[in-house]
């Protein structure tokens, strides 16, 4: 199995674990992962902001390249580089005097017609089919899957999950003998791109995420997008001084809990990287009660 | 050779802002036939028919056009006119200048031309029209009511006060409808039951009215007057002349944990039950999902405790046929349940209710007597949290229209709350407060000065669990969007009023239009808001759209007065604009081969098998005849009939031949 992969400029930089684990569970998987030729910048939240061709320009530039080669389904594993490359397809195939432009500003060709993938749909799509003879060891913790925002919406664009209450990857956890919680931050702003400018406001914000996470019991924190791991992993210090206590729970990528439960090691999955150490005991889920014959239904009976 | 007169109307500006109409009234007295042809300012005014009138006596006229606005607007006044002057109605046409052309053109010498097109279409087309004498049906005078809540109630005894008959169909086993679950009503606050109950009462003991209920619409035939009608009885299982509704069964039924659908799965009903001590009809009916016996075949113990012997287990549906002149459809509404919104708990915090489980909960006969206790422990809840238009005016999830009764009930709700609970805590989320209503406005002043409930306006982005509290996150949109987070103990949300279950198979069984939430279409949203495009069809209450009781009611009596209306005379006239096969004198009698392909393609099963016979009664032909009471008018047999012998009268294919010809020879010149 081959696909497309755009890493854009965080799996190269301070997502690096990330990019090894990707790398990692595709070839425990036997998926062969291509980079787009020649990629360049999506355009992030900078370009946007100032100029929307250039916006629209640069994501159409790296789906061309893809499509020049004969890539029919691209895997992005950030987040905001998702974002922008589906929100440039929904734009330009929902308008063609736009796709027109913006063909010969890029000047290539432009179809639009490439299946972007976030890392949950690509595990959806081919890893969870594979997954249940290749588990050497269940991944036997509680944790708390945080989807943030990038991944789950606008869902008129994406038309991905439940973008209230996502559940894309709680069911791998399950798949992985893990146990997902229910909990309340799950789709919560981790305060994005402030860490450079107002890191106290990251503090805050994600330290509402971390802490609610804690007190329900979570072991680790879940996560599919480098600015949520950098954000709850690396600014821990910012978040600790929100919380008033040290938090020590760690921050995994969704592909780290895939390739522990693969039993692929810990430094060819970036663990080491991490700026909070990945450290968890083993969690076996309590059997529930058998239910007492005559419970009271408490509505009925008052 | 004909004699038409043409009446151009200037519509005030309407028309003569952008078509030249003198030069279209003098253009058209110069084509072949028209003997007399003027413009008016006002055609439909008084003089302006007056004008038509005497033109037809004095030029004796033998066909009238007039050019001015669409005929759905004034062609019943022309023809009226027509017959006033003695010329067959049926000899006027309208030719549409404004709709069709002065409306949608900027003033300009093509726009006057193609008035004038129009004009010398519809002159062509009253050449070849024939005199048509309107078509007499009788009418049964008993009419059908289709739901049995507060509007369906009101319907059948203002009709039935009129001295009709009426039979009311209701689809669960009691009337009452979710009037019934209420517990106190806006904006008086006076019990809901107090004062539907005796209305209840009152149709059951009406002598005019046949009540149905567990009852359902299987199939509507025919037409205005004349509808035949099936309706299924449900098997109730029981015996209801020999039944006295004393209960003894309900209270033994071992199967005790049904969540009842009166109480909103709030409380819970036997196997055999009624759904709620006041209902009308007071009879129990067997639930089969739910009873012992139809699960295992064992247990009967409400056959064994009858005491007049009434269970019939064996018993099943019976339909029903009826002969209906007029219908009112009263199905009804429902909302959106909490389980729609992923975002509010997808229904898995057991603490989030929607309105009328709140009802229930404040309602005296409801599960907890009237005291207000969240569901999941029984508690009385110390902080409540009610959003409102939760899923309505929502396009990207929800719908996108204002489910109208939110902000009332809401209000209520929470005033209901402060004066069971002194010591509570009302918060109201919402995003405008609609209270457009006779004391409406000053009920939700009420609640805010008078009972402290604190209004916010904003919309809620989540509820999550913590420790036992509900976690609701707002914004306050009137202090800058500022961030709002309450700790509720329950959370009521005034969920989106929707279309009932089934209302879109009804419509269809009805052949009535609905809209695209699948609420039925009225037929002029102003001026005809309880007719349906389907004659002797009528709408009331909140099958329509979401509505309150007071429109409920108000709608209903207005459905009333049309079936009475409808009612007051023995015959009723219909437009004589029909399909007809032709018949030629013998032997051949038609040109129609009966091949019957016209027959299962006719909406209102209004083609019928004629058979000719010889003398010695030998069938020497099949032909298609229609049914001139059931037909529409709506030409589909027409332009199926392979051999051409059906004709639509007033638009047959002569008529249409020459008026389209005419557009034709003009621009081919």
């Amino acid at each position: 199995m081959k696909l497309g992969i755009y890493p854009g400029c965080s799996l190269t930089g301070s997502a690096r674990d990330y990019n090894e684990s990707v790398f990692a569970i595709a070839e425990a998987c036997d998926i062969q992962l291509e980079q787009v030729p020649d990629w360049n910048c999506c355009g992030a939240t900078a370009a946007h902001n100032m100029n929307k061709e250039l916006s629209l320009a640069l994501p159409a530039r790296i789906l061309a390249q893809a499509e020049k080669v004969g890539m029919t389904d691209i895997v992005i594993p950030c987040a905001a580089c998702y974002s922008r490359l589906m929100v440039t397809q929904h734009e330009l195939n929902n308008d063609p005097v736009l796709k027109n432009r913006v063909s010969e500003i890029i000047e290539m060709d432009f179809k639009g017609t490439t299946a972007i993938l976030n890392v949950v749909q690509m595990i959806d799509k081919y890893v969870t089919p594979v997954l249940k003879d290749k588990i050497v060891k269940n991944f036997s913790h509680k944790v708390a899957c945080y989807y943030g925002c990038l991944m789950v919406r606008p869902y008129k664009v994406l038309q991905y999950d439940q973008h209230e209450d996502p559940q894309g990857m709680d069911n791998v956890i399950r798949l992985l003998g893990g146990t997902a919680i229910d909990w309340g931050y799950k789709v919560e702003c981790c305060g994005a791109g402030l860490t450079m400018s107002k890191t106290e406001i990251v503090g805050m914000l994600s330290g509402k995420i971390v802490k609610d996470a804690t007190r329900r019991g979570a072991q680790a924190i879940i996560v599919a997008c480098p600015m949520c791991h950098s954000n709850l992993d690396m600014r821990r210090p910012a978040i600790n001084e929100y919380t008033k206590e040290k938090m020590d729970i760690p921050v995994l990528y969704i592909t780290d809990a895939i390739g522990m439960a693969l039993g692929i090691d810990e430094k060819k999955l970036g663990l080491q990287r991490h700026f909070v150490p990945v450290k968890m005991a083993e969690y076996i889920p309590p059997v529930p009660e058998p239910k007492k014959p005559k419970a009271k239904e408490p509505i009925n009976n008052l | 050779m004909s004699r038409i007169g043409v009446f151009v109307c200037h519509c005030g500006e309407n028309i003569s802002a952008t078509v030249d109409v003198a030069k279209v009234a003098d253009d058209s007295s110069r084509l072949p036939g028209v003997v007399h042809s003027v413009d008016y300012k006002y055609m439909c005014s008084d003089p302006g028919q007056t004008l038509v009138k005497e033109a037809i006596k004095e030029h004796n006229l033998t066909g009238v056009v007039v050019a001015a606005c669409s005929p759905r607007m004034h062609e019943p006044t022309f023809r009226k006119a027509c017959a006033t002057a003695g010329l067959n109605p049926y000899l006027s046409e309208m030719a549409n200048v404004r709709e069709h052309c002065s409306w949608v053109h900027d003033k300009g010498e093509q726009t006057t031309q193609k008035a004038f097109d129009v004009v010398r279409a519809m002159i062509s087309k009253v050449s070849n029209n024939g005199a048509l004498e309107p078509i007499k049906v009788p009418v049964t005078k008993r009419a059908l009511v289709v739901g049995g809540g507060v509007a369906g109630i009101q319907a059948a005894l203002d009709i039935a006060n009129c001295g009709h008959q009426v039979i009311l169909v209701e689809r669960s086993p009691s009337i009452g409808g979710h009037m019934a679950q209420l517990s106190e009503t806006f904006p008086t606050l006076d019990c809901s039951q107090c004062i539907l109950t005796p209305r209840m009462v009152e149709v059951a003991q009406h002598p005019n009215i046949t009540l149905y209920t567990y009852s359902e619409i299987e199939s509507v035939d025919g037409f205005i007057g004349n509808f035949k009608v099936k309706i299924r009885k449900r098997a109730r299982n029981l015996d209801e002349d020999l039944c006295t509704g004393c209960g003894l069964c309900t209270t033994k039924c071992p199967q005790k944990k049904i969540p009842s659908e009166f109480e909103q799965g709030l409380g819970f009903r036997p196997a055999i039950y009624t759904p709620f001590p006041q209902a009308v009809p007071n009879k129990p009916v067997i639930d089969h999902d739910n009873c012992t016996y139809y699960k295992s075949g064992k247990c009967k113990v409400c056959e064994i405790v009858c005491p007049t012997k009434a269970i019939r287990f064996e018993q099943e549906d019976t339909i029903l046929d009826v002969e209906i002149g007029a219908i009112v459809l009263a199905t009804g509404f429902d909302i959106k349940r909490s389980d729609f919104f992923p975002e509010y708990g997808k229904g898995k915090y057991k603490d989030v209710i929607d309105g009328l489980q709140f009802e229930r909960l404040a309602s005296a006969s409801g599960p907890t007597q009237g005291m207000i206790r969240r569901p999941s422990d029984g508690q009385i809840p110390k902080k409540i949290v009610f959003i409102a238009c939760a899923g309505s005016r929502d396009p990207a999830k929800g719908i996108e229209y204002c489910s109208k009764i939110c902000c009332m009930y809401t209000a209520k709700h929470a005033m209901l709350y402060k004066h069971k609970v002194h010591d509570g805590e009302a918060h109201v989320f919402y995003m405008d407060i609609r209270a457009g209503g006779k004391m409406y406005e000053e009920f939700v002043r009420r609640a805010i000065v008078e009972d402290h409930v604190n209004y916010t306006r904003g919309r809620v982005s989540t509820i999550y669990e913590l420790d036992g509290k509900l976690i609701v996150k707002g914004a306050d949109t009137l202090l800058g969007a500022q961030a709002v987070e309450i700790e509720a103990d329950m959370v009521v949300l005034a969920t989106a009023g929707i279309a009932n279950d089934g209302s879109e198979e009804l419509a269809q069984k009805m052949h009535v239009s609905y809209d695209e939430h699948k609420f039925f279409a009225e037929a002029h949203p102003k001026l005809k808001p309880v007719e349906t495009n389907t004659g002797g069809i009528f709408l009331a209450g909140a099958c329509q759209t979401t509505r309150d009781i007071p429109d409920s009611v108000s709608m209903a009596s207005g459905a009333a007065v049309k079936v009475a209306a409808l009612f007051s005379s023995d015959l009723l006239t219909r437009e004589p604009i029909v399909a007809r096969v032709n018949r030629i004198p013998g032997p051949s009698h038609s040109t129609c081969v009966g091949c019957f392909m016209c027959q299962p393609v006719c909406p209102y099963q209004a083609i019928e098998r004629e058979e000719i016979k010889d003398r010695a009664g030998n069938v020497i032909k099949s032909l298609a005849r229609i049914n001139e009471g059931l037909c529409q008018g709506c030409g589909t047999c027409v332009a199926l009939c392979r051999s051409k012998s059906i004709d639509l009268l007033g638009y047959t294919d002569n008529q249409m031949h020459s008026e389209v010809l005419s557009v034709l020879e003009e621009a081919f010149v």
